[in-house]
């Protein structure tokens, strides 16, 4: 126990949610606008309008599986209408046997099973919907350790800032999180290469140390297979712009986000973590991927730095959005939650900025509303490693 | 690891650097006090050098590696003077594939 409580929802499996979205999550694109439609007309409802679920090989089929079934599973979820066509690879039924484990509200609505077609799938979703909501929107958060925070931490539109400034106060706040007793996620594989020793360093086990270097060295030879340099991508030309030259540098300015503690392992993209303490997940750089990819790895907050201004949040868990760039801060401000360029005017150190940040993401823990929450910002992107079929 | 420096217009983050940080928008011409460790020196710059963008503090030989956070961030791919931008167009990465280095591939 920290002593430190936050609002949390307790699920019945035991997992603690900071929000308590109902989720509605189409299995295909195909039953994506129907998804959509049931959600807008069922208050405190969010969509997930996944894009693949059907012309994948297993491995990625597999992925996309993963990320819709631990998104629902993650405790920021409430209750969850799984939204099916019929005919496709992902199956409903699949979906809701999954989510079921979880003991929260699992309801389905296939399209090609309903007597009308859409407008039928979409008028039985919203019945269905609105029956769960009475019994989820009564729920009401309690006092809970802070211990069971589970923090995901992100860069993107990075600029040297980035690493200087906006990345050290957020691994202040990593650590601090771990301190007391909470799970930190870091991500963002590529980000990682050239800093891959320093983290392996890190790791608890020698295990966990080769898994580190082996994922980020797949990465590299990924690139170098398709005979082409990672500069242009990685950086990214904002990036360039911003002062970043190589991906080593921004791998170095990118882990300080994850803080200095031991790295209790790594899992693979949308894998749950089960442990406390420091955790790292191979994913692309890609942030809407990578942010997806930790929340249903249990996520239920992120901070999201950033140096040239990327207003992107995520569909069920708040995203607290950081700059340092003075003027980034300033040209942004209705986009960004913490203003941490008072590290880069000198006004204060990464400790004070640190603490300063902490406390927001306490209240952001007790229900306080990010800016990206409050301007609807709800981007899904799961992460793929074939061609579709 | 990191030690900003109050008041001044860059910076340079660890003892083995190569390399120092404008902090504000930085012309060719301007001098820039440099503190390392105990150290302090004077650097003439040689380009314009943006706000976040890098210039070297040493000169750095032709396929020398440039050194920033105390750790590897890539390899001159020319010789580099002192107060010269450090940026894209003279430093490649390590994972270069077409490397001026042939270093290429980690």
């Amino acid at each position: 126990m920290s002593g430190q409580s936050i609002l949390g929802y307790v699920r019945p499996d035991g997992r603690v949610g900071i929000r308590n979205h109902l989720l509605v999550m189409s299995t295909v694109i195909c039953s994506s606008f129907v998804t959509r439609r049931i959600a807008d007309q069922v208050q405190g409802a969010v969509a997930i309008e996944n894009p693949f679920g059907c012309g994948q090989l297993e491995p990625d089929l597999e992925i996309t599986r993963r990320t819709l079934v631990n998104t629902a599973k993650n405790p920021n979820v409430g209750g969850v209408l799984v939204v099916g066509l019929g005919c496709e690879q992902i199956q409903a039924d699949d979906l809701v046997g999954e989510i079921e484990k979880t003991g929260k509200p699992v309801e389905k609505v296939v399209i090609q099973e309903e007597d009308g077609g859409t407008p039928a799938a979409i008028e039985k979703g919203v019945r269905l919907l609105r029956k769960m909501a009475e019994e989820v929107l009564s729920q009401r958060p309690e006092e809970v350790d802070m211990s069971n925070l589970v923090l995901g931490v992100e860069c993107g539109g990075s600029d040297a800032t980035s690493g200087l400034a906006s990345n050290p106060v957020v691994g202040y706040v990593a650590d601090r999180v771990v301190d007391l007793g909470g799970t930190v996620i870091l991500s963002e594989t590529p980000e990682m290469i050239g800093a891959e020793d320093i983290l392996a360093n890190r790791a608890v086990s020698r295990e966990v140390g080769e898994r580190i270097v082996r994922t980020v060295r797949r990465w590299v030879e990924l690139a170098a297979s398709h005979n082409v340099d990672l500069v242009g991508t990685q950086p990214a030309p904002g990036n360039i712009a911003g002062g970043i030259s190589t991906i080593e540098e921004k791998s170095l300015g990118a882990i300080i986000k994850g803080g200095s503690s031991p790295v209790q392992g790594m899992v693979d993209y949308a894998e749950e973590v089960r442990g406390k303490g420091l955790w790292l997940m191979d994913t692309p750089g890609y942030d809407i991927m990578s942010v997806v990819g930790m929340v249903a790895g249990g996520a239920t907050l992120v901070i999201f730095t950033t140096g040239r201004g990327t207003p992107t949040g995520n569909p069920i868990a708040p995203v607290i959005k950081v700059t340092a760039n003075p003027q980034t801060a300033r040209k942004m401000r209705e986009n960004i939650d913490f203003d941490a360029s008072t590290v880069i005017l000198g006004q204060e150190t990464i400790d004070q900025a640190g603490e300063r940040l902490f406390k927001l993401v306490m209240d952001v823990a007790r229900s306080k509303p990010t800016r990206a929450e409050l301007l609807g910002f709800r981007e899904f992107m799961i992460h793929k490693i074939i061609p579709s079929f | 690891m990191e030690t900003m420096i109050e008041g001044r217009p860059a910076v340079v983050l660890n003892p083995k650097d190569n390399v120092g940080i404008a902090l504000s928008d930085l012309k060719s011409g301007d001098t820039v006090h440099v503190i390392i460790g105990n150290a302090k020196f004077v650097i003439k710059l040689l380009n314009d050098i943006p706000f976040g963008h890098k210039f070297a503090i040493r000169d750095i030989r032709k396929c020398d590696f440039v050194i920033k956070y105390g750790h590897v961030i890539g390899r001159a791919k020319v010789d580099i003077r002192v107060g010269e931008h450090v940026h894209v167009h003279n430093i490649e990465s390590l994972t270069a594939v077409h490397s001026v280095c042939r270093g290429g591939g980690k």
